[in-house]
C-alpha cells in the first residue's frame, strides 16, 4: 500500500525518496511541527519551510499489535510514538527491537515503498544500521 | 445550573432499549429507548420539541425525527465519539434555559453486535490529513492509542498490567449485581484471567477491552420547575464542562495529559462542587486504562492512584458494570447518564449506592480526543 500525497505533504514524501526525514518549520515561531499542515499551529503563518531532522528520538510509548486491523496486514509489529530530538512526535514502527520500552533511545531507519518513497521506521540506537 | 435565561434544568426520564444480542434494527432500538424514557418521565412523543442523537444515518437527528414522526424546534447531532451525549446534556440544558425547547430527548442505539459491523479498524478515517502518516503503520483504531497511553501510564507510575486488571475485575463485580448486564450471570473475574486473556494491542488484552453489544438508551430533559410536577424525582443538572484536544495519534505531546482535566475542572466550577463531594461516578470505560486516566484527571484520585481507588471500592465507579461488563453499543456515553439518574433516584436494587445525592458522569470520545463531564444531583 502506498500512502496518498497532497500538495501540502508532497515535499515531505519526496524527501523520503532520498531517505531524508524533514520537518515543517515556521520562520516566525522557529518551531517545527508534524504532521505537515497548511499553516503553523502556533501563529497561523502559511509559508512554512522544510528542514532536515536529526533522526534521533526517544520512545514516548509503544504497543505490540497482535491482531490485524485489516486483511493483508501481518501481526505482530511494534507501533510506537517517538519524540524526535527536535520535539515533534511521530507515529512509526520500531524494528529490530525485541524489548521495546518507554524512553528507549532510537534512531531513524527506512522501509522502502513500492513507488520509490520510503517509510520512516526507528531502531534502537544500540543496533548497527543496515 | 442556571442558564443564560435563568432556568435550571433537570433530567426527568431515563431508559435503556433492549441490550445485548437483540436481533433488532437500530431504528427499533432507538424507538424503544425514546418511548421508554418518555414513559419513565410521564410524557409522550407529542411533548418532544428537542431531539439530540447520532449514529443514525448522515443527518442523525433529522432522520430520527422523521422515523419518530417529530418536527422538533431544536435538534443536535454534534459528533465527538462516545463523549457526545454528555455534550448534548450541556447543549440541551442551554436550549431549555433559553426557551428554544421545552422537552428534549437525547438518545442513541446501535445493533452493532447483531449487524456484525464492528472491526478493529473501526472509526479510522482515511480522508483525514493525518491518515497519510498513520495508516501505513496499521494502528488498531482506537485501541492501539489507548494501549500506548497505557504503556506510558504504567511506565510513569511504576505500575503493572495487574493494576489495570483491577478495573475489569471491579466492572464484573458490579455487573453481577445488574440484571441487565451482559455479564450478570458470569462468574467473578480474577486479575489472573485478565492477564492471561489473549493479547490484542499490548498491554491491553481482550479482557481489558469493552464489550461489543447492541444497546442504547435515552434521557429526557426539561426545566427543573416543570420537572417537579412530573412523576419521578427530578435529577438536576448541576454543572458541565468539556474539552477537545486532538484526532491524530502523534498530536498530544503527553499521552496522559488528557482533556478530562479541563472538562472536569469546568464542570466542578459550574456546579460549585469539588471531587470530594461526589457520591458515585460513571466514567467511560472503553478500556481498563480509560478509568484511572479519567479518575485522576478529574481529581477523584491522585496521579497514579486510580487503580488503588478502584481496588479499594471507596468510591462507587461504573455501578452498571460499565462498558467492560454491562453493555457497549459503540458509544456508551448515553448509558452512563441513564445509570447516574437511576442511582440518584434510588432505583438500582442490589447495586444501589446508599444515599447517593451527587453523581459525576464523564464521557470520552475517539482516542481520548474529546471529553465531557456532567455533574448531576438530587433536587435539593
Amino acid at each position: 500500500m502506498t500512502p496518498p500525497v497532497d500538495e501540502v505533504t508532497r515535499p515531505w514524501w519526496d524527501a523520503t525518496r532520498e531517505r531524508r526525514l524533514v520537518l515543517q518549520w515556521c520562520p516566525d515561531c522557529e518551531q517545527p511541527q508534524h504532521y505537515p499542515r497548511a499553516l503553523c499551529v502556533r501563529c497561523g503563518r502559511a509559508d512554512l519551510t522544510w528542514r532536515p531532522a536529526s533522526g534521533r528520538a526517544i520512545v514516548d510509548s509503544f504497543t505490540v499489535v497482535h491482531r490485524a486491523p485489516e486483511p493483508g496486514v501481518e501481526p505482530r509489529y511494534v507501533l510506537a510514538r517517538v519524540r524526535l530530538d527536535e520535539g515533534p512526535v511521530l507515529l512509526t514502527h520500531l524494528e529490530r527491537c525485541p524489548e521495546p520500552r518507554c524512553d528507549l533511545p532510537v534512531m531513524l531507519d527506512w522501509r522502502p515503498l513500492d513507488d520509490g518513497r520510503h517509510l520512516p521506521i526507528f531502531i534502537p540506537q544500540s543496533v548497527e544500521p543496515r | 445550573m442556571t442558564g443564560a435565561a435563568g432556568g435550571a434544568v433537570a433530567i426527568v426520564g431515563a431508559a435503556e432499549c433492549d441490550l445485548g444480542a437483540t436481533g433488532r434494527t437500530t431504528a427499533e432500538l432507538q424507538s424503544q429507548a425514546v418511548t421508554r424514557a418518555l414513559a419513565d418521565a410521564g410524557l409522550e412523543l407529542r411533548h418532544v420539541d428537542g431531539l439530540a442523537t447520532n449514529g443514525f444515518g448522515r443527518f442523525p437527528a433529522t432522520q430520527l425525527a422523521d422515523y419518530l414522526g417529530l418536527r422538533p424546534a431544536w435538534s443536535e447531532s454534534t459528533f465527538a465519539g462516545g463523549a457526545v451525549f454528555e455534550m448534548y446534556v450541556a447543549r440541551a440544558a442551554q436550549a431549555v434555559a433559553a426557551g428554544q425547547a421545552t422537552t428534549v430527548v437525547i438518545s442513541y442505539a446501535s445493533n452493532q453486535r447483531t449487524a456484525r459491523s464492528r472491526t478493529l479498524a473501526a472509526g479510522a478515517d482515511a480522508g483525514l490529513p493525518e491518515a497519510q502518516f498513520e495508516a501505513p503503520y496499521h494502528p488498531l483504531y482506537p485501541m492501539s492509542f489507548y494501549a500506548m497511553a497505557a504503556h506510558r501510564y504504567l511506565h510513569r507510575y511504576g505500575l503493572s498490567r495487574a493494576d489495570l486488571a483491577e478495573v475489569a475485575v471491579a466492572a464484573r463485580e458490579w455487573a453481577r449485581l445488574n440484571p441487565k448486564a451482559w455479564h450478570h450471570d458470569s462468574p467473578p473475574l480474577t486479575v489472573d484471567e485478565v492477564l492471561s486473556a489473549p493479547m490484542v494491542s499490548s498491554p491491553l488484552s481482550t479482557l481489558d477491552s469493552c464489550l461489543v453489544t447492541d444497546g442504547g438508551g435515552a434521557v429526557v430533559l426539561t426545566s427543573l420547575e416543570r420537572a417537579r410536577d412530573l412523576p419521578k424525582p427530578p435529577v438536576a443538572v448541576l454543572g458541565y464542562g468539556e474539552a477537545t484536544s486532538h484526532t491524530a495519534m502523534a498530536t498530544p505531546p503527553d499521552l496522559l495529559d488528557t482533556g478530562a482535566a479541563d472538562a472536569g475542572r469546568r464542570a466542578f466550577a459550574a456546579a460549585g462542587l469539588t471531587p470530594g463531594d461526589i457520591d458515585v461516578a460513571q466514567v467511560y470505560d472503553a478500556f481498563t486504562i480509560s478509568v484511572p486516566l479519567a479518575l485522576e484527571a478529574l481529581g477523584l484520585a491522585e496521579p497514579g492512584a486510580g487503580p488503588e481507588l478502584v481496588r479499594s471500592r471507596r468510591l462507587p465507579i461504573n455501578t452498571s458494570g460499565g462498558g467492560l461488563a454491562y453493555c457497549h453499543p459503540g458509544q456508551f456515553g448515553i448509558l452512563l447518564l441513564v445509570e447516574a439518574v437511576r442511582q440518584l433516584r434510588g432505583e438500582c436494587g442490589e447495586r444501589q449506592v446508599a444515599g447517593a445525592r451527587t453523581a459525576l458522569v464523564h464521557g470520552t470520545g475517539g482516542i481520548l480526543s474529546s471529553h465531557a463531564t456532567v455533574i448531576l444531583g438530587v433536587d435539593a
